[in-house]
């Protein structure tokens, strides 16, 4: 689906991101974790050409990704964002059908798309022809998923779709945005902090430090089989004096 | 419901366009009735004496059955000249003395008499002199005069801490402040460059102790002014005459005669007297001339003044074609520029470098130059007037476009929205609250700007105003002032409602929210 070839990106003097090689399987769900400036966000910028490799190469599909092939590249790519990115000035169905309109899709299959859509993420219709600044954080990130999600993309990339949510609803969308991915059988890679949320949706993580690598594995590789001291460490700090014990002392 | 949705992405995008389509129809209205068939165009200088002799010579060319149309108070001897070589004009009064001390002076001409041929070389002719010599000469209060024990102007060189205070056009004359000083070795050094019209207060509050007058200045009498003796004969004669094309007899056969009939006619004493009817008793020019022609010459002629309500219709239609023109120009041209500068950073720094070194150049300099590129009227204003226009806008759509947040411009990329979607749909909506108020900004400095139009004829708010300092006429000073200021407003007000209009709720709401 998606490889990445040698990759590397600097920033000025900074390396964010070292050269490295990756592979994502179709139909299977990465996530990507680390501290905050380790290169995650990077990462997933080159995925979809929003950051452009110093070297190495990025192929989607079995297409190198260019500046000419880009742009077809894109539209089959979903993407979220953190605060979802929503257009101020386009009320939610404006936001979620925007890119199809300027395709030239007919109304009725625009409308179309969006009543499933609207169903699939449980937005609730009225809310539809309201402003983003108007909405709940909740909302708008059903809404910015709804977005990624209308042209049918193969791929979803999220880059800390749920950061910006208070705890409870960031819990119920966390189960509901699982059983989408999973109804829907599609690729995706998101980048979190959260270990918990990185163990809940993934079936593989990507742990990364520094610009690099740490570790690839599944959950119980890193809680059980750590390659490196700072993998244990990570995990012991996502789990927080409260479930260590410290906090009994 | 939906639908609603998805048509609202309408208006936005066409904003600008529609914007700009608004102000341009307007321009059509006042152009129109510029060109009219073989009419004869009167030029005068912004004095009352100049604007008096035009006013004579539209009477009596009307008499005379041709069409005649005065443009008066078009500024200063340089733009009248130019006016004239260009065939902007076709007649306006000048005096012997200025074309051979200024206008001519690398000719050196000896005399009056040979002013004749040089101006065949440049295809004009002037009339036969029309009477009186408004020589230039430099006065005072009576009262200090006598203080001072100053009866020439050979006595200034003896009190080298007076204060002048000059005309403008004085000041930078070949035959003006420079020579005279040189002349008499005068040594002050507090001189102050001011209207003329203005010089008499100053004279009067005591602001200043010297100005240079015309001697057929009707303040002279009315200030009992001392006029200084030129005992060393520094001022040539200015004798008054008409300049006019050659080709005038031609294309309107009678105009000479016409002009004919004034010559020899006005002595130093009517000229006076005609100027203090204006100035001292706010008579309209009009009224002076034909009060004059109808005495003197016996004619029967009505000084054809308008209604005030006529006259502003008439400089309301004026102002809003400089503006409406201009600006529309402005916002067609700013607009591009802005995405510009915003997309290419070196291009940028060019482009806002630009329009910022323009809007530093003073008006009434940038409207001079226009001059000799597009003459006099409205033309040279309306590019000025454009040119003043760029910077608000320019800098407000690349600031607005350059304050879309990082989150918006990646998710539009990430979208894979083509490069002009994301223009048309997201960047410019975003960014059009901003770029609103530069076009607001714009529209206020271009309405008040373009009441300086008025300085090289192009008519609007600014007409009364200019012949209202000359007069000293406050309430004339207020029926241009007013309207330009209403004008400011309910532009203001206008676009206040477009923006409730045009901007979407989404991007209203947002100030409310935070």
């Amino acid at each position: 689906m998606l490889m990445l070839e040698q990759v590397a990106k600097r920033f000025g003097a900074v390396r964010a991101l070292h050269p490295l090689d990756l592979a994502v399987e179709p139909g299977r769900t990465l996530v990507v974790i680390g501290p905050s400036g380790c290169g995650k966000s990077t990462l997933l910028g080159m995925m979809n050409g929003l950051v452009r490799p110093d070297s190495g190469r990025v192929i989607f599909d079995g297409e190198v990704l260019s500046p000419v092939t880009l742009m077809a590249a894109r539209r089959r790519m979903g993407y979220v964002i953190q605060e979802g990115g929503l257009f101020p000035h386009l009320s939610a169905a404006a936001n979620v059908t925007l890119l199809a309109r300027t395709l030239g899709w007919p109304p009725d299959r625009v409308n179309a798309r969006l009543e499933v859509l609207s169903a699939l993420t449980h937005f609730p219709r009225p809310a539809l022809a309201r402003f983003p600044g108007e909405l709940s954080g909740g909302q708008r990130q059903r809404l910015s998923l709804m977005r990624a999600l209308m042209l049918d993309p193969e791929l979803l990339l999220l880059d800390e779709p749920l950061g910006a949510l208070d705890p409870l609803i960031r819990f119920e969308l966390q189960v509901e945005l699982r059983e989408i991915f999973r109804s829907l059988g599609k690729t995706v890679v998101m980048v979190t902090h959260d270990l918990g949320e990185a163990a809940f949706f993934a079936d593989t993580i990507l742990l990364m430090r520094d610009g690099r690598v740490v570790q690839h594995g599944s959950i119980n590789d890193l809680t059980q089989r750590p390659e490196d001291p700072f993998v244990t460490r990570f995990i012991e700090a996502q789990r927080g004096h409260w479930q260590t014990g410290d906090g009994a002392s | 419901m939906m639908r609603r949705g998805i048509t609202r992405r309408l208006p936005l995008a066409g904003l600008m366009v529609a914007l700009a389509g608004l102000f341009l129809p307007l321009a059509g209205v006042a152009g129109g009735a510029a060109a009219a068939a073989e009419e004869v165009r009167i030029g005068s200088k912004k004095f009352t004496e100049s604007v008096i002799l035009g006013e004579a010579a539209r009477l009596l060319l009307t008499e005379a059955g041709l069409a005649a149309r005065h443009r008066r108070e078009l500024g200063g001897t340089r733009i009248l000249w130019n006016a004239l070589l260009r065939g902007d004009i076709d007649i306006y009064p000048e005096y012997t003395g200025t074309l051979r001390a200024e206008t001519l002076a690398k000719l050196r001409l000896e005399s009056d008499g040979a002013l004749g041929q040089a101006l065949r070389a440049r295809g004009l002719r002037m009339t036969p002199p029309i009477g009186f010599d408004n020589t230039y000469a430099l006065g005072m209060t009576a009262d200090r005069a006598k203080a001072l024990g100053i009866s020439s102007i050979s006595d200034l060189a003896r009190h080298p801490r007076l204060r002048f205070g000059f005309g403008n056009e004085f000041m930078d004359r070949a035959d003006g402040w420079p020579a005279l000083q040189r002349r008499y070795g005068l040594p002050q050094t507090n001189i102050r460059g001011l209207d003329h019209d203005l010089g008499y207060r100053g004279l009067a509050a005591g602001d200043i102790d010297v100005m240079d007058l015309y001697s057929t200045d009707a303040e002279i009498a009315y200030y009992g002014l001392k006029v200084l003796a030129d005992d060393l004969g520094h001022f040539p004669a200015y004798a008054a005459v008409f300049l006019y094309r050659a080709d005038l007899e031609a294309r309107a056969p009678g105009a000479l005669g016409a002009l004919a009939r004034l010559s020899g006619r006005i002595d130093d004493a009517a000229m006076a007297r005609l100027n203090g009817a204006v100035k001292l008793k706010g008579w309209s020019e009009a009224r002076a001339a034909a009060d004059f022609l109808n005495t003197e010459l016996g004619l029967k002629v009505s000084p054809g003044t308008r209604s005030a309500a006529a006259r502003l219709w008439e400089n309301t239609l004026a102002h809003l074609s400089l503006v409406g023109i201009s600006l529309g120009a402005a916002i067609l041209v700013s607009i591009p520029l802005g995405v510009l500068a915003a997309r290419r950073r070196r291009a940028g720094r060019v482009i806002l470098g630009t329009v910022g070194v323009i809007q530093t150049l003073p008006a009434l300099a940038l409207l001079v130059f226009m001059i000799p590129l597009l003459g006099i009227g409205a033309p040279p204003a309306i590019v000025a007037l454009f040119l003043y226009s760029l910077l608000p806008i320019v800098r407000n759509t690349h600031a607005g476009l350059a304050g879309i947040a990082e989150p918006l411009r990646r998710s539009a990329l990430a979208l894979g929205l083509t490069e002009a979607a994301r223009l048309w749909r997201i960047e410019l909506p975003l960014a059009a609250p901003v770029i609103l108020a530069g076009i607001k900004t714009s529209a206020v400095i271009n309405i008040g700007t373009a009441t300086l139009g008025a300085l090289i004829g192009a008519g609007g708010y600014g007409q009364p105003i200019l012949t209202g300092i000359r007069l000293d006429d406050t309430a004339l000073i207020l029926q241009g002032a007013i309207p330009a200021a209403a004008l400011a407003l309910a532009v203001q007000g206008a676009f206040e409602i477009a923006e409730r209009h045009f901007i979407p709720r989404g991007l209203r709401a947002r100030g409310q929210e935070t």
